[in-house]
């Protein structure tokens, strides 16, 4: 049985995802959709894994606002339901989200947004607490993994109470953090679907669920919000701990707030610093901000990453100054936190150890010393291409192809682990340019091939992922094909959306809970758009270096070749290798082959190493991934392969 | 079954490189505690940083309260390596004089290696860098017995096994049983327990 279902009043260890999936359990959703995208991915796995059991419709939609639009029918029909998404996808979903908040919603329907500060997986720092207040969308941030699972069940009451849509929003650090959550009642799920629409206009419950008139659902939304507030006004979602008169308040939410708890512990400062923390935080809760921010003159916001409540915050203070009286606030406005990359307990402990002027107990200046030298004896670890990833072997033909043609193409990237082609030495050559949002690198693509009559000769190629081919890339390929771009566009389809953990796309013949669906051939969209298309195997070099040489050297059309190769990590190959590799010490010349040690230097396989005494190449069969590839890079065949039987 | 914790909470780190199995390890053994009774969180960075690259669980193990899922700088009790010289990327970040170091000797070269541009540090290097930086500390040839036992990936689970060798944290092998066996199979749990008592042998 999945730990999701675990009985009422049992302590589980949960991740943070996990306790998001469980309080939407027990508040009873039926329907949850949403788009891979780290840290947020496991809140719909571990729902899939339920789903039969517990009655729900799971959806891997093809991108996030699709599945916010698939979550709205199932709350207009009187279902609650729950879409789910990294930071960014807020964003794509963000047009669909400022016309339902306008045309407001039935059953209980929460977006989960999951961010990443300090992207550790991500190409951005997006914040979407400013969605909440821009589009004027209720918005609630656990703080501890208990709080994740009771703070969602809450939200789809507060929805259904207020008949809008609700935000919750976690970070990585709170998504993918563990610890001991105590489970509440899963209820018996009875509600049967039923969109009504047969009432008058303006009835929020009979009536045809639309943005219009717009001024008066806008009113509308606005004292839903209103309601909203009253709520969190008597919220156990917001507490204060600490003495009843501190020398210094700290205001915070979400992970910052455990943050806050390990600061105040490590300077010994809990009977002097107070901490308030909010649970809900948008819009803020004025007649509670009003009674702590009495305690103290001095204030302290402690928040990732931009300075969302410390704005809100200073703005409510200004409307209740003569209650108040005046403040200083210490955040990230006057550089007492910094506003890029994620918070911990050391830095929140070192910006309040200033103000209070406390230091935290330092290590021995003998053993800090030590520290230093050994510290400039550690090698750097960078992130590399898997042993036995079809994107090394992708690239090494993009490269290949590029300095046969010699006319310094331009690549655009994409979103997925093929970014790594772009920023990090992750291969030891540069072949991809630029790196924005998903799907971006076709549109890209299609305006630098518009660009000849200002003087633009360089081909134009750009390379997108399977799952993010379904996502955003079609608009932009129909843009191209129908405005006579002239590029080579690559398909880097390795059999699902392997990044984030091979969740299924729209081109696998299976859904999110191992359903059989019908799939939507890539080649199939690509040749209806009027592309010319190709497919072929990125371990066959010579093959893949055919096709692609004479796509670049084609002029004037939209050009589409589809690289099949699954993932080295996906479950079909994970731990099974097709070649035993090996190098023939005799064969390999080392340094004086005049390769540059092409199998080391620059293919960089963490596989392939090189034997420092014996000066030649040399294959760790721990690692290897048995793929193959390296046997045809070796301009001196050194490198032997052999079929593993079976 | 609860004992008293020789410190409250106790910090422990468990690192390697992506694919190593560092996650699994860190689940295994935040659910055995957890079964004794302790109040456990931890902090995990996983996603596209673990393509190759270092990963890093951070485990707090406490009687009665939640904590902060990222341990302080400096404030490490116990430091489990699946890799040598990414126990030492974790010492000089949370070491302190009194932190105990269980590392694997089997080195995986970062690609800077590979490619020559920088030196990874001998054994004996490393094994005098713990000896300047730790209070204990042990090296064992985990990977090894892993591949003897016919799977590379079975040395994080040898680690736990030396880890309860070690008794530097209230676990055993029947606990360890009790947790793999809610989600693996008999074979699967066959094979893993012989890890673990290889790995509690080597202490």
């Amino acid at each position: 049985m999945s730990k999701l279902l675990s009985l009422a009043k049992t302590r589980v260890l949960f991740m943070g995802n996990e306790a998001i999936a469980r309080g939407a359990l027990e508040a009873g959703v039926s329907v949850v959709s949403g788009y891979p995208g780290t840290p947020s991915s496991e809140v719909i796995e571990r729902l899939s894994d339920v789903a039969q059991e517990r009655n729900l419709y799971v959806e891997w939609s093809t991108n996030e606002k699709v599945a916010l639009e698939v979550a709205a029918a199932a709350s207009f029909s009187g279902l609650r339901s729950m879409c789910v998404m990294k930071q960014n996808g807020v964003n794509v979903a963000s047009d669909f989200l400022l016309h339902l908040a306008s045309s407001g919603t039935r059953g209980g329907i929460v977006l989960v947004e999951c961010e990443d500060p300090g992207a550790l997986s991500s190409v951005n720092e997006g914040e979407s607490r400013y969605f909440a207040r821009m589009l004027e969308i209720p918005l609630l941030e656990p703080a501890s993994l208990q709080e994740a699972k009771d703070l969602t069940k809450w939200a789809f009451e507060l929805s259904e109470k207020i008949r809008n849509i609700v935000i919750l929003r976690s970070v990585t650090r709170m998504s993918h953090a563990s610890g001991n959550v105590i489970c509440g009642k899963l209820p018996g799920n009875t509600r049967m679907a039923e969109f009504v629409s047969d009432g008058s206009f303006m009835d929020p419950l009979r009536g045809p669920v639309v943005s219009t008139p717009v001024v008066v659902k806008h009113n509308l939304q606005q004292q839903k919000l209103q309601k909203a507030v009253e709520l969190f006004e008597k919220s156990p979602f917001n507490s204060y701990s600490g003495p009843g008169h501190p020398e210094l308040l700290i205001i915070t939410s979400s992970a910052c707030f455990l943050y806050s708890q390990e600061a105040l512990d490590l300077l010994g400062l809990q009977k002097r610093v107070g901490i308030l923390k909010l649970g809900c935080t948008w819009p803020l809760p004025l007649r509670l901000l009003k009674k702590y921010l009495r305690l103290t003159n001095k204030i302290m916001i402690v928040e990732e990453v931009l300075p969302f409540l410390e704005e809100n915050i200073k703005v409510a203070t200004m409307g209740m100054l003569r209650d108040t009286g005046i403040k200083t606030f210490y955040g990230k406005m006057d550089d007492t936190l910094p506003s890029v990359g994620e918070l911990n307990p050391d830095i929140v402990a070192a910006a309040l150890g200033k103000i209070m002027k406390v230091k935290p107990k330092s290590l021995p200046a003998g053993y800090v010393r030590e520290i230093q030298k050994v510290a400039s004896k550690i090698p750097p670890r960078e992130q590399t291409f898997c042993p036995g990833c079809p994107h090394r072997a992708s690239f090494w033909n993009i490269n290949t192809a590029l300095k046969l043609d010699g006319r310094e193409g331009i690549v655009c990237g994409d979103i997925g682990c093929y970014a790594m082609a772009s920023l990090w030495p992750a291969i030891g050559f540069n072949t991809v340019r630029t790196l924005h949002s998903m799907g971006s690198g076709t549109g890209l693509a299609s305006g630098f091939a518009k660009l000849e009559a200002f003087g633009q000769d360089k081909p134009v190629l750009a390379v997108c992922g399977d799952s993010t081919f379904y996502h955003a890339v079609i608009p932009a390929l129909i843009n191209a094909r129908h405005n006579k771009a002239d590029m080579t566009f690559i398909v880097l389809d390795n059999a699902g959306t392997a990044m984030t953990g091979f969740q299924p796309h729209p081109g696998l013949d299976m859904g999110a809970i191992g359903e059989p669906l019908p799939s939507v051939e890539i080649a199939a969209i690509c040749r209806a758009i009027g592309a010319k298309v190709a497919e072929c195997d990125p371990f066959d070099l010579e093959g893949t270096s055919k096709i692609l040489t004479s796509f670049m050297a084609e002029r004037g059309s939209l050009k589409v070749l589809i690289m099949k190769q699954a993932c080295a990590l996906s479950p079909e190959k994970k731990g099974k290798k097709q070649y035993q590799m090996k190098v023939n010490e005799e064969l390999c010349l080392g340094e004086s082959c005049g390769c540059n040690r092409l199998c080391t230097r620059i293919f960089r396989c963490p596989a392939l190493t090189w034997d420092r005494a014996k000066k030649k190449a040399v294959v760790d069969e721990v690692i290897c991934a048995g793929c193959g590839v390296c046997y045809s890079i070796c301009p001196q065949k050194a490198i032997i392969r052999t079929e593993v039987a079976g | 079954m609860k004992m008293a914790l020789t410190k409250d909470p106790i910090n422990i780190i468990i690192t390697g490189v992506g694919g190593q199995g560092n996650v699994m390890a860190s689940r295994v053994l935040a659910g055995m505690l957890v079964n004794a009774g302790y109040i456990v969180t931890i902090g995990e960075t996983f996603g596209m940083s673990q393509r190759g690259g270092s990963v890093m669980s951070h485990l707090r193990l406490s009687s009665n309260s939640v904590l902060s899922p990222q341990i302080p700088k400096g404030r490490a009790d116990i430091i489990i390596a699946l890799e040598p010289v990414e126990a030492l990327r974790v010492l000089v970040q949370y070491g302190n004089p009194d932190v105990a170091v269980l590392s694997n000797s089997r080195m995986v070269y970062p690609m800077g290696v590979i490619t020559g541009d920088f030196t990874y540090p001998s054994l004996d290097e490393i094994k005098s860098m713990f000896a300047k930086l730790a209070g204990k500390s042990w090296i064992i040839d985990a990977t090894s017995v892993a591949v003897d036992l016919g799977n590379p990936v079975l040395s994080n689970i040898v680690m736990i096994g030396a880890l309860a060798g070690a008794s530097l944290l209230p676990i055993d092998r029947r606990a360890f049983e009790k947790e793999i066996t809610k989600s693996m199979s008999a074979g699967k749990c066959e094979i893993n327990l012989a890890a673990f008592d290889s790995g509690m042998k080597m202490l």
